[in-house]
């Protein structure tokens, strides 16, 4: 059965298992077994796999004529000239995605069943991880914004709920609000980017729009006009979801969820969907100068500041948070600067390696018996050996040692931003600087936690290595950390970038639309890959130095960098800033002006005020029941003597 | 012959009736109410015997008027039967005829 | 000619002071007399009006029976000069007005409704209404209405004979 012509059932498969797991687990509650529970969340998320690699079979046979792919369901909304399908497309960027999503989402399922299995709330906790599979699956595969959409706000709720799971702890159910509302800000520029771009387009099908786009010739548009503003604001929602300044502050919080839901939705999958957005719109974004400088801004700035945050937090999951954020930042530098193929190359990536950091972390969490401070760590290497390879393995691929995987992805966003169309020195060398440091923070975190000192007292934590079940997604994760770049690899020496030729088709406006400059000799690549490494070496080293020499050097370190460091462990003090001066006003806002005045005085009053004049009305009106029996016979003359009057003009008139 | 014009008549019953309302209004005892009810309901008697006049041609004679008359009779009789019986009941509770004595369905 | 004149003057009068008689009276025994005699008079007009049959029940059931029922309860309840109480403000000030505003406005209305059709007794006059083409009337036409107010009649009866009982 050709997959391609029904491509809703990739989408089905997780919501049956959500629903299997949701409505039938919760009703049946300890006696629906764990191996039910099993069997319908994995079961689904595989079954939904091998749904995406036969489709992926399929489409790497089409010619290119028939591709994107479109599949057009029913006709969701109709209004007047307002059209929307539930369509499904697929094409390079989609297939890409649905493999990301389908394959990590596999493993983090399987290595969920391990890490999950004293959790009381096993079913819950799998029939919420499909139904973000099948949210995020909506989101890539929609065919138009508005199904994008569904799908992001989706993701958003999974994220919510996952983030708040253990929900009876109130920095949890807290951290789950917070990222629900932050992310909301980009929502709301996410709407008015969906409603100006049909106000402008008239449609908000992809297929659509670009064809409108290439119909009418439009050139690129260098004053801040309609198509800047879309991109902006689509932009914006990316800001949000993808936790990029100013909207990263839920990021960090969210480690406070189970830690397979860190990996697969604050690493692997949702924070990407804003780049995957980027890359979608990429005909709009390339015609809009502007724009693209402001998401290369936005990220390159963001890659290094959330690096220096990285450099001194002692959590290991807020380390690997403020890791994705700026690992986020480089994807969004490589889009800003037209290397689109490049910012999705570094997403399937970095799905790999923050994947397995993320899981790995999850697998020291798991044999420390809860401890998430690495402070508390150390000495760990040969007691969880595989756990340490492969996190190993993982840090190398960040740090963008070749041959890992990172080392590909990471070269070719700061090659594209070096010497690209839309090159910007600038923004290269805050890229290059988060790399170092990149590189520095993450060896920190391996050496903290598994070299040096004993810092635990081995009586009260019973180190063990984790079942096999939650380390067989690891190393699978570690062999695609290994040799998932080498796609890219025969460019190196001249030969073909396998990944970029795969996207070329999406990105063909893009590349159309690109100024022309002169290609720099290969040569100076090679130099400038090496250059690369270099840095991330230094990295190396410098966490060697301090890490695994002296164990008071850092704090010697940290005493003289006095108040700087005081600075950057705090995280700039953001939240902090936030909590002064956007959330306490909008509380003193809500109590003071909301309830007292509109709540209480308004609709209180005007409701409690038309009881009162009810009552005062009849308190009045009572009055003429005075029982005496004289007034009751006055009033009846009262109204005789009118009516007669009524009686006597009506016939008066007639006369 | 100097005819009567039927409005005399029907002025007479309306000074009548206004007669009986004042009354109506003004009179505390009970039973004197009562007996303006029976002033009004004869003014109103004089009323129809005089519209039943006025309605008859020479040779023909129009009996509707009386015929009403004569019911309104019978009603009088019969509702002062049930009103004085009333009032007994009430003088016996309230142990006066004072109309403003009763006044138990004040709110 | 004149005489019916005189009559119809006479009996208008003695019925309009016996109806004022009935309100200014003290004694409650005094109304009723009062309107004993606005009766009487109103028996009269029936006469002049040609209502032989109507005048005579006036006489026989109104002022025979139910004034002396009045008269009756009146004797039995021992009713005296009544009290001065004035309760009702809003009978005092607007009920005198009020009622004369009424009796004006019947007045006007009557007066005016029928263009005073002359009759009177004598020639081109009508007969009087017999009492053999009344009591025709009253059991072909008006015969549901007789028995109805047969019944109603009972009603009262045993109304009356209930709400007059003393509690036992």
């Amino acid at each position: 059965m050709p997959i391609l012509d029904h491509l809703w059932i990739i989408l089905l498969l997780p919501l049956l298992g959500a629903a299997a797991n949701g409505l039938i687990g919760i009703w049946l509650k300890e006696r629906w077994p764990k191996s039910a529970v099993n069997a319908c969340a994995v079961g689904s998320v595989a079954a939904s796999f091998l749904c995406v690699c036969e489709a992926v079979r399929e489409f790497a046979a089409l010619p290119a004529s028939q591709i994107p792919v479109v599949g057009n369901y029913f006709n969701w909304m109709l209004a007047g000239p307002f059209r929307v399908d539930f369509a499904l497309q697929v094409d390079q960027l989609t297939v890409v995605m649905l493999l990301v999503v389908t394959g990590v989402g596999l493993l983090v399922h399987i290595f969920s069943v391990g890490y999950m299995d004293h959790d009381p709330g096993y079913p819950r906790f799998f029939s919420y991880l499909n139904l973000f599979v099948f949210f995020m699956l909506t989101l890539v595969l929609g065919a138009n914004l508005l199904v994008t959409f569904v799908g992001w706000e989706g993701v958003g709720l999974c994220s919510y709920l996952l983030i708040g799971f253990w929900f009876l702890k109130k920095s949890a159910a807290d951290a789950g609000k917070k990222a629900f509302i932050t992310t909301r800000i980009g929502d709301m520029g996410f709407t008015v980017g969906i409603l100006l771009t049909f106000f402008t387009f008239g449609t908000l099908s992809y297929g659509e729009i670009f064809d409108k786009l290439t119909a009418a010739n439009t050139p690129v548009e260098n004053h801040f006009g309609v198509i800047t503003t879309i991109c902006l604001l689509l932009f914006a929602g990316a800001v949000g979801k993808s936790a990029q300044l100013p909207l990263y502050v839920w990021l960090p919080d969210a480690m406070e969820g189970p830690t397979p839901v860190s990996a697969l939705i604050h690493a692997a999958t949702m924070v990407t969907a804003g780049v995957y957005i980027v890359a979608r719109m990429n005909p709009l974004f390339s015609r809009s100068p502007i724009a693209m400088l402001v998401v290369a801004i936005v990220g390159a700035v963001t890659a290094f500041y959330a690096a220096t945050i990285g450099m001194a937090q002692t959590d290991i999951k807020k380390v690997l948070a403020y890791s994705t954020i700026s690992q986020l930042g480089y994807m969004f530098l490589a889009c800003g600067v037209g290397a689109y193929s490049a910012g999705i190359f570094h997403l399937m990536t970095h799905a790999f390696f923050k994947g397995l950091l993320f899981l790995a972390a999850g697998s020291v969490i798991h044999a420390m018996g809860g401890e998430q401070d690495m402070l508390k760590m150390g000495g760990l290497w040969k007691k969880i050996p595989v756990t340490a390879w492969t996190m190993l393995i993982a840090t190398l691929a960040i740090a963008g040692i070749p041959p890992f995987a990172g080392f590909f992805s990471k070269d070719e966003i700061l090659w594209a931003a070096y010497s690209g169309p839309y090159a910007n020195k600038a923004l290269w060398a805050l890229g290059f600087s988060a790399a170092l440091l990149t590189s520095f923070y993450m060896f920190r975190l391996v050496f903290l936690t598994f070299f040096g000192q004993q810092r635990y007292d081995e009586h009260h934590v019973h180190v063990h290595e984790s079942p096999w079940i939650m380390l067989g997604p690891l190393c699978v994760l570690a062999f695609l950390s290994t040799v998932g770049g080498w796609f890219a690899a025969p460019a190196l020496w001249g030969g073909q970038n396998y990944f970029d030729d795969f996207l070329k088709p999406t990105f063909a406006s893009a590349a159309a639309l690109a100024p022309v400059v002169v290609e720099p000799p290969h040569s100076l690549e090679i130099y400038f890959a090496a250059f690369a490494v270099t840095a991330g070496l230094i990295g190396l080293a410098i966490a060697w130095w301090l890490y695994l020499g002296d164990p008071d050097r850092p704090k010697r370190l940290a005493k003289n960098l006095g108040a700087l460091y005081k600075l950057v462990y705090g995280k700039y003090f953001v939240d902090e800033i936030y909590a002064a001066l956007i959330v306490k006003p909008l509380l003193w806002i809500s109590t003071n002006i909301l309830w007292h005045v509109v709540d209480e005085g308004m609709i209180d009053g005007a409701v409690n005020g038309t009881a009162d004049v009810a009552q005062l009305a009849g308190g009045e009106a009572r009055r003429i029941q005075s029982g005496n029996a004289r007034s009751y016979a006055t009033w009846v003359i009262i109204g005789a003597v009118g009516f007669t009057a009524l009686l006597l003009g009506i016939m008066g008139m007639r006369h | 012959m100097s005819a009567i014009p039927v409005s005399w008549y029907l002025a007479l019953s309306g000074v009548l009736f206004g007669l009986g309302v004042v009354a109506f209004v003004f009179k505390r005892n009970i039973i004197t109410i009562f007996m303006a009810i029976e002033l009004m309901l004869n003014a109103v008697n004089l009323a129809f015997v005089a519209f039943s006049r006025a309605h008859s041609a020479s040779g023909q004679v129009a009996l509707d008027g009386q015929v009403f008359v004569f019911f309104v009779i019978v009603v009088a009789a019969a509702e002062a039967a049930v009103g004085l019986a009333i009032v007994l009941a009430l003088a016996h509770t309230r142990q006066s005829l004072n109309v403003d004595r009763v006044n138990l369905l004040k709110f | 000619m004149i005489v019916p004149l005189i009559v119809f003057f006479a009996c208008a009068l003695l019925a309009v002071v016996g109806a004022v008689l009935l309100i200014l009276a003290h004694e409650p025994i005094h109304s009723a007399l009062s309107l004993v005699l606005v009766m009487v008079a109103l028996a009269i007009l029936y006469l002049l009006l040609g209502a032989p049959f109507v005048a005579a029940i006036q006489i026989l059931v109104y002022a025979g029976a139910i004034m002396v029922l009045f008269v009756f309860v009146i004797m039995l309840l021992n009713a005296g000069v009544e009290e001065r109480t004035d309760w009702s403000k809003i009978g005092k000030w607007v009920g005198l007005p009020l009622g004369f505003l009424l009796l004006l406005e019947i007045a006007h209305w009557l007066y005016h409704s029928e263009p005073g059709t002359a009759i009177a007794n004598g020639g081109g006059a009508p007969p009087a209404a017999s009492t053999f083409a009344l009591s025709t009337a009253i059991f072909r036409q008006y015969l549901f209405p007789f028995e109805a107010t047969s019944i109603l009649i009972l009603i009262a009866i045993l109304g009356a004979l209930v709400l007059a009982r003393k509690d036992q």
